[in-house]
């Protein structure tokens, strides 16, 4: 049986992509195969994020026009068995993916043996996020602590839960909220929407929490996705993610305020 | 009041709090509203309605009414014909 996991978050910028690749690398590297495609048409990045952009030759697009056969576009990761990457196309043309298209290189996935096929939406709820979470059985809603991103979050859910082929069809996409950018102290000071009060508000079950970290960013310097980094809390939580979403019961790690982060006068008189 | 409960009482000016309260009142007027809003079948199903209706008695197409009214967890579709005079 294969699943088709949207990651997906209206709000652009609040890590899709990190997650995408966190998650699908997590999940092969737990012995699952794979593929992670790239929705996001001209603006494609996720081979980057991945490390794997001096390969590319062919893309989604190129597949679906019948350009390239799906085995020559997709890239096989050489650090994680069983994880695979199809690159986005860089052409304009907003049309170039049509759902005759994607369903059928979803199809061949699943017939490739793909157990889960995670993809990776563009921001908005154009086109091209409207084609990334059409054909999902499953959705991670990826949700920074912040009004406009806990909005679009809602708006897409909404979406996710009338246009999705799983709604035509009666049936519901699963849903899971991830929350990314996370900053305990902030939280704890009151400027900042804590885990438990989007939850509230969003009314979906929570995956996991990703704490802001510097070591996100220096992985996608060095175009490792930050699940490799077992040294750093945002790849820990990641791993934690997929743990979770395979079924076992995993607790929320970083939350805790530190310390040395403390303000001044809070060490001095708190 | 003391410079000690002066820091106190900045720390505790909260914006997540804010920042909740707002989300949670916009999010429930967004959910009503999409609620509220006509299925797109609406204007056809007028039309066919007209049609078998002007089989039997002659009526203007403003005579036709269809609504669809929203109650807490059920909608009401509601139909008005004006027929006309029988003199
Ligand atoms: N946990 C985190 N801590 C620190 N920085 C992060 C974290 N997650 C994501 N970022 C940073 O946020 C930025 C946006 O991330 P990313 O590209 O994954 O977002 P996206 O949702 O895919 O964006 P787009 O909508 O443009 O596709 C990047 O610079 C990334 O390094
Ligand atoms: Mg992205």
């Amino acid at each position: 049986m294969s699943k088709v996991i949207v990651v997906t978050s209206g709000k652009g910028g609040v890590g899709k992509t990190t997650s995408s690749a966190a998650f699908a690398s997590g999940l092969a590297s737990q012995g699952h195969k794979t593929a992670v495609i790239d929705f996001d048409v001209g603006l494609r990045n996720l081979d980057l994020i991945m490390g794997v952009e001096r390969r590319v030759v062919y893309d989604f697009v190129n597949v679906i026009n019948g350009e390239a056969t799906l085995k020559q576009a997709l890239i096989k990761d050489k650090r994680v068995d069983n994880l695979y990457i199809l690159p986005a196309s860089q052409t304009r043309d907003k049309d170039a993916l049509t759902k005759e298209g994607v369903e059928s290189v979803i199809e061949e996935l699943k017939k490739e043996g793909f157990e889960y096929i995670v993809c990776d939406s563009p921001a908005g709820i154009e086109k091209g996020a409207f084609m990334a979470l059409y054909f999902a059985d499953e959705a991670i809603v990826v949700t920074n602590p912040e009004v406009s991103s806990v909005r679009d979050s809602d708006r897409i859910l909404g979406i996710l839960q009338s246009r999705s082929k799983a709604a035509e069809e009666g049936r519901t996409v699963k849903e899971h909220l991830l929350i990314t950018r996370y900053s305990p102290n902030r939280v704890e000071g009151g400027d900042m929407l804590s885990k438990d009060d989007i939850v509230e508000i969003l009314s979906v079950p929570l995956i996991g929490v990703i704490p802001e970290s510097e070591s996100v960013l220096q992985a996608s310097n060095s175009g490792n996705p930050v699940i490799l980094d077992d040294e750093s809390e945002a790849g820990k939580a990641y791993m934690d993610v997929v743990r979770r979403f395979l079924g076992e019961d995993v607790p929320l790690r970083f939350m805790q305020v530190t310390e040395e982060k403390k303000g001044f006068f809070s060490k001095l008189f708190g | 009041m003391g410079l000690f409960s002066f820091f106190k009482q900045e720390k505790k000016k909260n914006t997540a709090n804010l920042a909740k309260e707002r989300l949670q009142i916009l999010i429930a007027h967004e959910h009503a509203d999409k609620s509220k809003q006509t299925p797109d079948y609406l204007p056809k199903l007028r039309d066919e309605i007209l049609t078998v209706i002007r089989k039997y008695v002659h009526v203007s197409e403003d005579d036709v009414n269809v609504k669809i009214e929203n109650a807490e967890d059920y909608d009401v579709l509601e139909l008005n014909i004006t027929l006309p005079e029988s003199k």
